[in-house]
């Protein structure tokens, strides 16, 4: 009877498995053969290349900009979205009054499609017709480049995405808050505890899977950074002047925008590996602290 | 009665076949919809005119069309005649997708001189590999309206003239402007203004006369860089991106936010059916009055792929033929809007004197097509040159300097196959 219930339960296991298998692994395996060969889409010899491609990656300027790009959004973007994120779920839960109508206006970014909110950024920021920027000339402040400036794109994009992350970010502390029992806060008010002595000793502390979870997804989501930088500008996609340019977009740009499917595949492969590294670190030293 | 009945059914299959049963072959081309409903009416014609010949069209989205070609045709399926961007040519080639277009019905000389000389883009070892129906050319459009309000009468012909109808069109400083006179967009047409316009009017050449090597590090070639950096800069006529979106310069041009562009016949259509104001077409400028004409052409070219053989090889020329025949021509600049890609129509009065079309169809003689080896890559590199000066005081020699030195690269990677 146990026997055939297993048999049962793997047999329902095996649909999403062999699902994984050649949806997901396979082509994640075939992405490391690929990376062997010169592999131009367009072209009729795939020659084997050995290592040359990730040779390669060592003096492509382009990739270090991508690589450094992407560590800036992830180390700006990540604690920012923690940080917003968690002040503005603790002033929500405290509130009653619209408190339904304020959390539907903060989600309202995360499930906004991502083309349109980049579109809407871009108007935003317009040096010209934005309306950020018509308020730095009221002010008598001069006005920015924003996107259009090498040295101000980065910043700017990072912020579209940490306010698009923010509404989930917010969902997901809110739902980490409510976890948390009543009675911890009714004893340590009764012992006297100050306002910030429970925040330290009682939120904190009990949000850290919460904290956990959205760091490790959160990290990877900035890894993976796409498809705010593809739309914010289209016709220069990661720039001005590589400015913005991310590895993902960069494996697009040489996969798909110059056929060249063998570097685009070493690139991925490296991205994988800074992905499970990072990962496996994280879970490694951030769990370690959870109490219940 | 059974016997009697597959008698018939085997001699209607021999009569039909000694009949000759109509030869198909297969267009190919990527879908931009007036395009296809020109190719389907030209298709019936074709038909109506060879009896003995089908021919099946299909289109594929623009972003797939390179990669369905590549699974199809080396397993022998797909297309017969394929159409493609002309910039992808050496790529095709090389990859042994085409079949060279047989001497004895299209003669090089013939080529040469029927067409417009852009299409020597499509000459690889010696032999044409594509032909176009239409071209494009550059050709600067400007608000009729705004040149009124600011006392310009005429479109400038010089690049001098130029700047000065700009600056009295331009409203605001950098970085707000409520209105350009030119509308920059380096990454719109503009690189190829600077690559193949200004640096052949300032006396360089941008690539050697095999394309195998860049050859923009010149004097000339910092001339013409400094020059159009200049204008957003130096003179103030405007900024790039003045509008946020894809093409940020034809957006603002059809809002009527800007004095002139500079883009392709390809855009006539798009500002026809959007600009509320009297607009017109104007040559692009030169440097003196009746100095050196230039002009950057591209185009899109029917190839016949290696699968067609034999009877289909034939029916492809058949095609091919029809498809480049000056009656085409007129018919798909009426219904598709591109400019003729036969001397004898560009020469042809009437279509030199269309307000719209005259401008781009009289630079067809002396407009090049840049031999393109890795369009993307080539692209990025010189929107970098053009936008490190821009947008960071760069240098234009050093940028012009690292951009030669990366298309190198790109060029010797292709050309050590």
């Amino acid at each position: 009877m146990r026997q055939r219930r297993a048999i049962t339960a793997y047999s329902f296991l095996a649909i999403p498995l062999v699902f994984f298998l050649v949806v997901r692994f396979l082509p994640t395996l075939s992405a490391f053969q690929l990376s062997l060969f010169e592999w131009n889409i367009l072209s009729e010899n795939k020659p084997f290349v050995g290592a040359e491609n990730y040779q390669r990656l060592l003096s492509d300027t382009n990739f270090h900009k991508s690589l450094l790009n992407t560590v800036y959004y992830t180390l700006i973007g990540v604690p920012a979205q923690l940080i917003l994120g968690l002040v503005i779920a603790l002033l929500l839960e405290r509130i009653t009054f619209v408190r339904g109508l304020l959390r539907a206006l903060y989600f309202a970014p995360y499930v906004t499609p991502v083309v349109a909110a980049a579109w809407v950024w871009q108007w935003l920021l317009s040096p010209n017709f934005g309306p950020i920027n018509g308020l730095l000339v009221e002010l008598g402040l001069p006005p920015q480049g924003f996107l259009t400036s090498p040295a101000q794109a980065l910043p700017s994009a990072a912020a579209l995405v940490v306010w698009q992350n923010l509404g989930f970010q917010i969902v997901i502390f809110l739902a980490g808050l409510s976890a948390i029992p009543r009675s911890l806060y009714e004893a340590a008010a009764i012992d006297g505890a100050t306002g910030s002595q429970r925040f330290w000793r009682i939120t904190l502390p009990l949000l850290n899977p919460t904290l956990v979870f959205s760091i490790v997804t959160g990290t990877i989501s900035y890894l993976q950074l796409f498809t705010q930088v593809v739309n914010l500008n289209f016709t220069d996609q990661g720039g001005p002047l590589g400015s913005t340019l991310s590895v993902a977009v960069y494996i697009y740009q040489m996969a798909f925008g110059r056929y060249q499917m063998g570097y685009a595949s070493a690139i991925t492969v490296v991205l994988f590996v800074i992905i499970l590294i990072i990962t496996l670190l994280q879970l490694r030293f951030l769990t370690k602290r959870i109490e219940y | 009665m059974k016997i009697n009945r597959n008698m018939l059914a085997l001699s209607a299959l021999l009569f039909g076949a000694a009949q000759a049963a109509p030869v198909t072959i297969t267009y190919w081309q990527y879908d931009f919809a007036s395009k296809v409903t020109t190719v389907n009416n030209l298709i019936k014609q074709f038909e109506a005119a060879n009896p003995d010949i089908k021919v099946k069209h299909e289109t594929f989205p623009y972003d797939a069309f390179n990669q369905k070609v590549a699974t199809s045709v080396p397993a022998g399926q797909g297309p017969d005649v394929v159409n493609l961007f002309y910039g992808w040519l050496p790529q095709y080639v090389e990859a042994g997708y085409l079949q060279p277009l047989p001497e004895k019905d299209f003669p090089a000389k013939a080529l040469e001189k029927d067409f417009a000389p852009m299409v020597k883009a499509s000459k690889l070892d010696g032999k044409y590999w594509a032909l176009p129906t239409a071209v494009r050319s550059l050709a600067v459009f400007y608000n009729k309206d705004l040149f009124k309000q600011a006392g310009v009468k005429n479109p400038p012909k010089t690049w001098d003239e130029f700047i000065s109808v700009a600056s009295k069109i331009v409203k605001g400083q950098p970085p707000r402007f409520q209105q350009l006179g030119f509308g920059i967009q380096p990454d719109g047409q503009d690189y190829h203004v600077v690559r193949e316009v200004l640096i052949r009017q300032f006396g360089g050449a941008p690539y050697s006369a095999d394309n195998k090597k860049a050859t923009y590090n010149s004097a000339a070639g910092v001339k013409a860089l400094t020059f159009y950096t200049d204008m957003a800069t130096k003179q103030k006529l405007g900024i790039p991106n003045f509008f946020p979106g894809n093409n940020s310069y034809r957006d603002a041009f059809i809002a009527g936010k800007v004095g002139m562009i500079i883009d392709g016949s390809f855009a006539v259509g798009t500002i026809k059916n959007g600009a509320k104001f009297d607009w017109g077409v104007a040559p692009l400028p030169t440097l003196t009055a009746g100095g050196l004409r230039s002009n950057f052409g591209s185009y899109w070219a029917n190839g016949i792929t290696k699968n067609a053989k034999g009877e289909k090889l034939e029916a492809a020329v058949k095609f091919m033929k029809f498809m480049t025949s000056e009656a085409v021509m007129r018919e798909w600049l009426n219904t598709v809007g591109e400019i003729p890609a036969r001397t004898s129509l560009a020469q042809d009065p009437k279509l030199r004197k269309d307000p719209v079309f005259g401008a781009f169809i009289s630079s067809l003689p002396f407009a090049k097509a840049t031999f393109f080896v890795d369009e993307a890559g080539q692209r990025k590199v010189w929107l970098d040159a053009i936008n490190s000066v821009i947008l960071q005081n760069g240098d234009p020699a050093k940028a012009l300097a690292k951009a030669q030195a990366d298309e190198q690269k790109i060029l010797d990677g292709y050309y050590k196959k």
